[in-house]
């Protein structure tokens, strides 16, 4: 059995580097925020994926520099920070996205249910299938219908899918598009606005019944009313989902999110509850940049 | 400072200038294209007849008959050069488009260029020492062979540059729900580019369709029917060839016929791609 089915002790290295390195509290032992294992207990919830050592590459730039997170299970985590501090990379990096990249590579670990999915039996395409991704601009497949795009998953799987009609009805009604295409499912995915598009991206995402949903800054493409959308999905589908999203909008971590990282230059500065983090920061660097100091 | 002046004139003019001059270039390239179109049809439709489509050739001296054996060997020829020409081409897209930014890659492209650079009567030497000189016979498998070789390239370089044409967030996409790279690759981005790669096949298969130096000592000519793939075997070009130089009149009469019906099956299979693409993209 692997050792990370176990929740992580208390042994296990404060995620908030920053404060661990004691650089800018002067109490760094008091003041810094909370472990992996104080988080988990503190709110009975479990370590859906974890982060140890990780460390992602483009070549020989190094992008993430040994980032240790946890991801709680169905509860929202917002990863912040500054464009080209890693985010979206290490988002990339949890369901194995990251290596599709010419050159890119790399190194430590992710867990998934304590299952290290680096591990050198794990099929990135099975893991895919259980940690699913939004991303930043939508992209349906302009080939297929609305229809087509919510089964693309199971179909270009090659799965035989016997409730079609009823998975379809589902997933759009998740993302509360269904009133609004139930009419039109031949229509082509592409002919839809924006922010339909990309909760038509997430009702193909939700199709496949993943565990984990990372979104990539899904609103940063979409209009004020869209993206409220699509923060409303966020706070319905965290009863059942455990969520990753990456976003340059500090109201929209707050609105979102139970949890929050901020990242700055490829490592974890801060970590902890999203209001913790937006209003007693433990940090120097996350303080400067919540308050727009920075960034 | 003044809003209007003499530079704003001279502005002006050269503006008109260069536009007349596009439209003047417009009409000279489009001059040869209709000059060939309109002196085709005015000259082949003499020729055309029930006849035509439906007789064998009549031996020399004798006036009528037609050239059924050409017609279909002509679409003979060019649907066996697609069989053999148009999967491998796409394959080989699909592997310069994923996989082409190797050693290997280059090597393949550039291999490609300069094939789609040999003069198409070497093509036919080409195969014919391979196959003919091989099997002892001209053959419509021969002749296929070599359209289908003159393809490959055309095919191939389309494929890749349309499958690059697709956005990556389309793969993305695929890789993100679980897809494997081989069916995101088949699935997604191979039929995305669809449409356009087929309009880029249909030109490659118009363009061969009217190839005569290659099947000169390929598929040769048959007066008569050929009942297998593996003897002399008709074909419009050759046809239009073998009647164009010779001294009859009624001959070069169903030469113009046979140039017109060749021009009309390329200008078919052009709109007929257009008029697919047009529609898939519609829905």
């Amino acid at each position: 059995m692997s050792p990370f089915l176990e929740p992580p002790d208390a042994s296990m290295p404060a995620v908030s580097r920053g404060a661990a390195e004691g650089k800018s509290s002067p109490s760094a032992s008091e003041g810094r925020s909370p472990s992996t294992a104080e988080i988990a207990l503190s709110t009975k919830a479990n370590t859906k994926m974890h982060a140890e050592k990780l460390s992602a590459y483009f070549g020989k730039s190094q992008v993430l520099k040994g980032i240790a997170l946890p991801i709680l299970e169905k509860k929202v985590t917002a990863i912040i920070g500054p464009s080209g501090c890693g985010k979206s990379t290490f988002i990339r990096c949890l369901n194995r996205m990251h290596e599709v990249v010419p050159n890119a590579h790399v190194s430590g670990e992710v867990t998934l249910d304590g299952l290290n999915v680096y591990g050198r039996d794990i099929d990135p395409v099975r893991l895919r299938r259980r940690v699913g991704m939004v991303f930043q601009k939508p992209n349906p497949f302009p080939t297929m219908s609305i229809r087509d795009n919510v089964l693309a998953g199971l179909r270009l799987n090659g799965m035989r899918v016997d409730d079609a009609e009823s998975r379809v009805e589902r997933a759009l009604h998740q993302v509360a598009l269904w009133d609004e295409v139930k009419d039109g499912l031949d229509r082509a995915g592409t002919s839809l606005s924006g922010g339909q598009q990309q909760r038509l991206c997430i009702a193909r995402s939700l199709a496949m019944e993943p565990e984990v949903i990372l979104m990539d800054e899904p609103c940063s493409a979409l209009d004020p009313i869209a993206t409220a959308r699509v923060e409303e999905l966020i706070h319905e589908l965290r009863a059942d989902y455990t969520i990753v999203i990456v976003t340059h909008n500090m109201q929209q971590a707050a609105r979102v999110a139970n949890y929050t990282a901020f990242f700055y230059l490829g490592e974890v500065v801060e970590f902890g509850k999203t209001d913790a983090i937006f209003t007693h920061p433990t940090q120097r660097r996350t303080e400067d940049y919540i308050t727009g100091r920075f960034g | 400072m003044s809003l209007s002046g003499e530079r704003h004139a001279l502005r002006k003019f050269t503006d008109r200038a260069f536009s007349a001059s596009c439209v003047l270039a417009t009409i000279i390239a489009l001059v040869p294209l209709f000059g060939i179109l309109y002196y085709v049809a005015a000259r082949g439709i003499q020729g055309i007849n029930l006849d035509f489509f439906t007789q064998l050739p009549k031996p020399v001296g004798e006036t009528g008959g037609g050239m059924a054996n050409a017609i279909v060997g002509t679409l003979k020829l060019v649907g066996l050069a697609s069989v053999m020409g148009i999967p491998p081409g796409v394959l080989a897209g699909v592997y310069l488009a994923e996989f082409g930014q190797t050693r290997t890659g280059s090597v393949v492209r550039f291999s490609a260029d300069v094939l789609s650079g040999i003069p198409s009567i070497t093509v036919g030497i080409f195969v014919y020492s391979l196959v003919v000189l091989a099997s002892k016979t001209f053959s419509a498998f021969a002749g296929a062979l070599a359209l289908a070789v003159i393809m490959l390239p055309t095919v191939t370089r389309t494929t890749e540059e349309l499958l690059r044409l697709v956005p990556e967030s389309l793969r993305e996409a695929a890789l993100g729900l679980g897809v494997p790279k081989w069916r995101a690759t088949l699935r997604v981005m191979l039929r995305t580019a669809a449409p356009g790669i087929a309009v880029g096949i249909m030109l490659a298969v118009a363009r061969v369709a009217g190839e005569t130096a290659p099947l000169l000592f390929t598929a040769f000519s048959n007066r008569f029917w050929s009942d297998s793939w593996n003897e002399p075997t008709a074909s419009l070009p050759v046809q239009i060839y073998t009647y164009a130089v010779s001294p009859f009149e009624d001959w070069h009469r169903q030469a113009w016929a046979a140039a017109l019906v060749l021009v009309s099956l390329v200008l078919i299979l052009n709109i007929a791609a257009r008029v697919l693409v047009r529609n898939r993209v519609k829905k």
